[in-house]
């Protein structure tokens, strides 16, 4: 909803005042708690901000690597089991079984030990033809974990259109195959696109969970310069940098959900 | 022209939802050009015998032939069947997510394999007949329930079905877009098109039907001529079922 003119300027001042008052009561909280000077000095230390932002930000740079790298496998692993496990019929029971197996167990173990286990359990194989690498298995990981996550995401979106959009495309000729790719696929990725864009925001989180196997990204670079230092400023930085990668696929997946609202008022309106 | 003359024989037909036995040995013939409508009571069966002649539901027993083809035999391809007998829905059904035009032209593209300017040529070309050349471009909630229902009539007419099969397709309108659908129906009964009504619109009945089939609890009770059924009724059920129809004025 939007206001206009004269009560739209004096909500914007009310908004304003009240934001002033409350971020000066926080500040005048912490800055007169006992502690705050040995705080200040241990995680809010200028000399050592501008010191870490030589190394850290480049570390930064594999995070978004294994985030976006990770992402397209999810995507893809993810529909694949959404698909196996909206198949009808008995036959596809071993697939539909497979299916509920995966998600049940990737979603029940913590990401933690999935990443322990695979990084330093599956090059122990040592299977000639599938890398050995720290970072590989990382990023194995979160493609299995995050894989789980989203295909029921996917499996809600598929569910939620309606049977007899499926029946009238079937009724045209087209196959199962085709009704799925072509009509009720489009639909239910539209739906479960917010939700969606939410997984990728916990994944960029969880790729700081690959530093466990040794890799040097963000999170491991920080903790090397804290301890170097004995000096807390660098985890800010690190903190500072995801955030700020978050902040616009939050605000986007906030933006899809008003559209999608919007779209289906109108659609009521119009009914 | 089929082999045994008859663009559809339904033979013995039964459908069973569990327990619940909804088609109780259905036997119906059309001949190409005909276009015979199936009256009765909600929950007569007259929509699962649409859907059973459509291959969307699986006869329980009995035969389906249409064009001399039996088409519930285990061994068809379903879906080649399905491309030749359009079925149009009460509730329209078209995807939500695509224009008019690719509504159209998706079947003709993604099953009859035809290029992407053919497809659009042909839709475009069936829209204008059907009034709706200037909608081609819209989404189906930018239409009313007349435009919708008359763009998936031309979804199911670009597959050039040798059978339509409507299935009420004016139940869910409002009363003032009824006329501009049964205008569509009219023009494609006078094309020749061979079509298998399921309507609740006795006037528009009479007017278009070479034969009336009126079906009572899964059974078709009586069947004949428009004027035969709906002037001298012989079966008592059908004369309680038209005299209900004719109280409630839609008659």
């Amino acid at each position: 909803m939007r206001a206009s003119g004269a009560s739209g300027a004096r909500s914007v001042l009310i908004a304003l005042a009240s934001t002033v008052v409350f971020a000066v009561v926080v500040v005048l909280a912490v800055s007169n708690a006992p502690g705050w000077p040995a705080v200040k000095r241990q995680f809010f230390n200028r000399e050592f901000f501008v010191e870490s932002l030589e190394v850290i930000p480049e570390a930064f740079l594999l995070n978004i690597r294994i985030f976006l790298i990770a992402e397209v496998f999810i995507l893809v692993l993810a529909l694949v089991i959404a698909i196996f496990r909206s198949l009808p019929g008995p036959v596809f029971f071993p697939l539909r079984a497979l299916a509920i197996a995966y998600a049940d167990f990737f979603r029940g173990v913590p990401t933690i030990l999935v990443i322990y286990l695979l990084g330093f359990g599956a090059p122990g194989l040592e299977i000639s033809g599938i890398p050995r690498g720290a970072l590989f298995w990382g990023v194995v990981a979160l493609v299995l974990v995050y894989a789980a996550y989203v295909s029921e995401v996917y499996r809600a979106g598929i569910e939620s259109v309606h049977p007899s959009q499926e029946a009238a495309a079937r009724s045209l000729g087209l196959s199962r195959a085709q009704a799925l790719r072509f009509v009720i696929l489009p639909q239910a990725v539209r739906r479960v696109l917010p939700p969606l864009l939410n997984d990728f925001i916990g994944l960029q989180k969880d790729t700081a969970l690959v530093a466990l196997l040794g890799p040097v990204e963000a999170f491991r670079q920080s903790q090397i310069e804290v301890s170097s230092n004995f000096n807390y400023t660098p985890y800010l930085l690190t903190a500072l940098l995801f955030v700020l990668l978050t902040i616009p696929l939050a605000r986007l997946t906030d933006w899809l959900i008003a559209r999608e609202r919007g779209r289906r008022l109108a659609a009521g309106v119009a009914a | 022209m089929s082999a045994d003359g008859y663009a559809l024989r339904v033979e013995g037909v039964r459908k069973s939802f569990g327990r619940l036995e909804v088609l109780k040995g259905i036997d119906l013939v059309l001949a190409e050009h005909e276009v015979v409508c199936l009256i009765g009571a909600s929950g007569s069966g007259k929509s699962t015998l649409l859907r059973c002649v459509n291959l969307t539901e699986p006869v329980t027993a009995g035969r389906i032939v249409v064009e001399g083809e039996e088409i519930t035999s285990p061994r068809v391809d379903a879906n080649r069947i399905r491309q030749n007998i359009g079925i149009v829905f009460q509730a329209f059904n078209l995807f939500p997510h695509m224009t008019v035009l690719e509504n159209v032209t998706l079947a003709p593209r993604k099953v009859l394999r035809k290029s992407k300017a053919e497809a659009e040529a042909e839709a475009l070309k069936l829209l204008a007949r059907f009034g709706l050349a200037d909608k081609a471009g819209e989404y189906p909630d930018r239409l009313s329930g007349g435009q919708q229902q008359r763009a998936a009539i031309v979804r199911a007419l670009a597959m050039r079905p040798r059978l339509m099969l409507l299935d009420e397709v004016t139940s869910a309108l409002d009363p003032e877009l009824v006329g501009e659908v049964l205008g569509v129906i009219r023009e494609l009964a006078e094309s020749g098109m061979t079509m298998l009504i399921a309507t609740h619109e006795m006037s528009f009945a009479r007017e278009i039907a070479n034969r009336v089939c009126f079906l009572d609890a899964g059974v078709i009770l009586e069947e004949g001529p428009p004027e035969e059924i709906f002037r001298a009724p012989a079966n008592p059920r059908t004369q309680e079922f038209l005299h209900r129809i004719i109280a409630a004025g839609r008659l």
